[in-house]
């Protein structure tokens, strides 16, 4: 694999141009959504004192957990020496930065005072994982970007394997950071739960590889690269076995909870009467973005269809948001309990569940941040060598598969 | 007089009046600065905040009528905290909570604000140390330094904090308060420095003539609080948290 040739797309087409215009316009909105809500303040977005994290939560959660995720395809080639994988690791590099960087841009933006960003990176609670979280994600793209350069340069070639693995633990830690974000939250109910960290961490392997196994594969139908079956099926088995471990950590969280019976009222909201949460459990993340997923990419005649496999790395993506939206909104949606089995009621809405819809400002500004992701991959691939001629099974020296 | 006067006096007059002119400008000038870094200290002027106070509130449920609230209109007049008529959006530093027992139908009325922890999980999650606890107890938003992240809403146990959704105005200025920072009871900190002993809650339940509040020192063995707590003990709302309240509850 040492000698797969990398070159950059030729930025001359038309649709590149188009594709690329897109995003940044699609970028570009996002801000202006954003600055709409700075300059009215939130009470224009579907948040209120009741759910105080919305939808551009969801989005930048995803985008910060699907960016460390996205950096494992690095780490197979560098860390665990399967050289098959080796190919991809620049773009895998690329794709974990610039997911990271949509992902944060919108949690700053979202921010009641995001002018005061200065503050956030100068003042520290060490006991805040938030502010943990400001060193892991910083240093993520810092390690990131020098894991590419020893990649990239050939004097420098050598280093790589220190520096992938110096990025591979970051990322655990920094996806603990993410998980924890929500597991240190000892008063709400649906938190406070030490298996947020390790889920998250799964759910990054997945989300990352899907969000891969896309950007792969577009960006070698729209250059006429070829991209081989041998590859492409071993990141099908992965997003399966990625996608099959998620449903286990799900099932264990919530299996857990189900046992604690303090625990009955959160998990009855979300698996049985909670509306739009219940329907976005089942329907969404566990049926189209779980049971659908490992049907597609595990029976024939469907895991034999390049199609599918795009299907359920779509579809993985869908219910990913889906599960963050559950999370996230949900959690909050389910009133605090300040005195366990009594009935709570104020003018401050205790003891009800919160309503939330995303206003069209949050859902900009979220879509704007996945655009910006996306505009970074695409200008990246242009500029610089991430992307290797041919990914076809002879360059890659593979045996061709039958799925 | 007047016309008695000569021209030196006329002139000195006039360079006095231009002197006193330039005085009050500069003192004009200055003065809110000066005014604001008073009320910002929120500190009395002769003395620092020290842990040999731990100011708290003694909540009597036995004696909170479930109809009045008269805590929330003085703390909202005390503090300004004006609705905008957007009950999801407005902020409530303090919000009369009715907690029914499912099995007898029992109802507790009782006042629910920040229970200034001497632990408090907003203190611990926020990542720019804006919201902080000062050494006589009160948990406090530093208004120069919240970026308005909403971490400390997700950690409080108590629901005590809000958001501010939309630019306000009419501040007063001994209540700091803005668009895109988040605050909750300030345990009248400013009337806390001035030496007034009790907080605008407090007084309005006084006055109702219902005494449900009582404010005090909870490390001074000789205030009227702790002389109450030590004789009749006092709950600590979600106990099992370990944060150990700064706002105790009886009858509950």
């Amino acid at each position: 694999m040492e000698t797969a040739r990398f070159s950059t797309i030729h930025a001359n087409s038309v649709q590149y141009w188009i594709l690329l215009g897109t995003l940044v316009l699609g970028a570009l909105v996002g801000y202006l959504a954003a600055h709409h809500m700075d300059v009215e303040g939130h009470h224009i977005t579907g948040m209120s004192n009741q759910i105080v994290w919305g939808f551009p939560h969801v989005a930048a959660v995803f985008l910060i957990v699907a960016a460390s995720g996205a950096l494992n395809v690095a780490s197979i080639s560098s860390v665990f020496g399967k050289v098959d994988y080796k190919p991809l690791a620049r773009l895998s590099a690329l794709l974990a930065i610039a997911l990271l960087v949509g992902g944060l841009v919108i949690l700053v933006l979202d921010l009641g005072r995001p002018d005061r960003l200065i503050i956030a990176m100068t003042v520290y609670n060490f006991k805040s994982i938030f502010a943990w979280n400001i060193f892991l994600y910083v240093g993520f793209i810092f390690i990131t970007a020098i894991y590419l350069w020893m990649m990239m340069e050939r004097k420098m070639n050598r280093f790589s394997k220190p520096a992938g693995f110096t990025a591979f633990i970051w990322r655990l830690i920094l996806t603990t950071g993410t998980g924890s974000i929500f597991g240190f939250l000892v008063a709400r109910q649906a938190y406070d739960a030490a298996i947020m960290a390790p889920l998250f961490i799964i759910m990054s392997f997945a989300f990352g590889l899907a969000v891969f196994i896309l950007v792969l594969q577009a960006s070698y139908a729209w250059t006429q690269r070829h991209l081989g079956d041998a590859i492409l099926h071993k990141l099908r088995v992965l997003l399966g076995v990625f996608v099959a471990s998620v449903f286990y950590f799900v099932l264990v969280y919530h299996l857990t909870n189900l046992y604690a019976t303090e625990h009955h009222g959160v998990e009855r909201f979300i698996l049985v009467d909670g509306g739009i949460y219940t329907f976005l459990f089942w329907v969404v993340q566990m049926l189209f973005g779980c049971v659908v997923p490992l049907v597609l990419v595990f029976i024939r005649p469907f895991s034999q269809s390049r199609h599918m496999i795009s299907l359920a790395a779509l579809l993985v993506i869908v219910g990913g948001l889906a599960q963050l939206y559950v999370i996230i909104i949900g959690g909050q949606a389910y009133p605090l309990v300040l005195f366990p089995g009594m009935e709570e009621s104020s003018s401050f809405f205790d003891g009800v569940v919160a309503q939330y819809a995303p206003s069209i400002f949050e859902i900009l500004l979220g879509v704007g941040g996945i655009c910006l992701s996306l505009a970074i991959v695409t200008v990246g691939i242009a500029v610089l060598e991430f992307l290797p001629e041919s990914l076809s099974d002879k360059a890659l020296k593979l045996e061709s598969v039958t799925p | 007089m007047r016309d008695t006067l000569d021209t030196t006096e006329e002139i000195s007059t006039g360079r006095r009046q231009f002197t006193q002119g330039v005085a009050a400008l500069g003192g004009l000038a200055i003065a809110p600065g000066v005014f604001l870094y008073h009320a910002a200290g929120a500190k009395p002027d002769d003395q620092a905040v020290s842990s040999q106070q731990r100011w708290g509130m003694l909540v009597n449920t036995n004696n909170c009528h479930e109809e009045c609230d008269a805590c929330v209109t003085a703390c909202n007049e005390e503090n300004g905290v004006w609705s905008l008529g957007r009950p999801e959006t407005d902020a409530q530093w303090i919000r009369k909570l009715n907690v029914r027992d499912r099995q007898t139908g029992h109802v507790t009325s009782m006042p629910m604000m920040c229970q200034h922890c001497e632990h408090p999980p907003c203190v611990d999650v926020c990542p720019t140390r804006a919201s902080f606890r000062r050494e006589d107890g009160i948990v406090l938003v530093n208004k120069h330094t919240c970026i308005g992240c909403r971490y400390c809403m997700m950690a409080c146990p108590y629901k005590a904090r809000s958001f501010i959704h939309e630019p306000l105005q009419d501040q007063l200025p001994h209540s700091p308060r803005g668009k895109g920072c988040v605050e909750s009871c300030t345990l009248c900190v400013h009337k806390v420095d001035q030496g007034d002993n009790t907080t605008a809650c407090a007084e309005a339940c006084a006055e109702e003539g219902h005494e449900a509040l009582l404010f005090g020192d909870l490390n001074d063995p000789e205030s009227e609080i702790s002389k109450r707590l030590e004789k009749y003990g006092g709950t600590q709302i979600r106990a099992d948290l370990g944060l150990n309240t700064g706002v105790r509850y009886q009858g509950i």
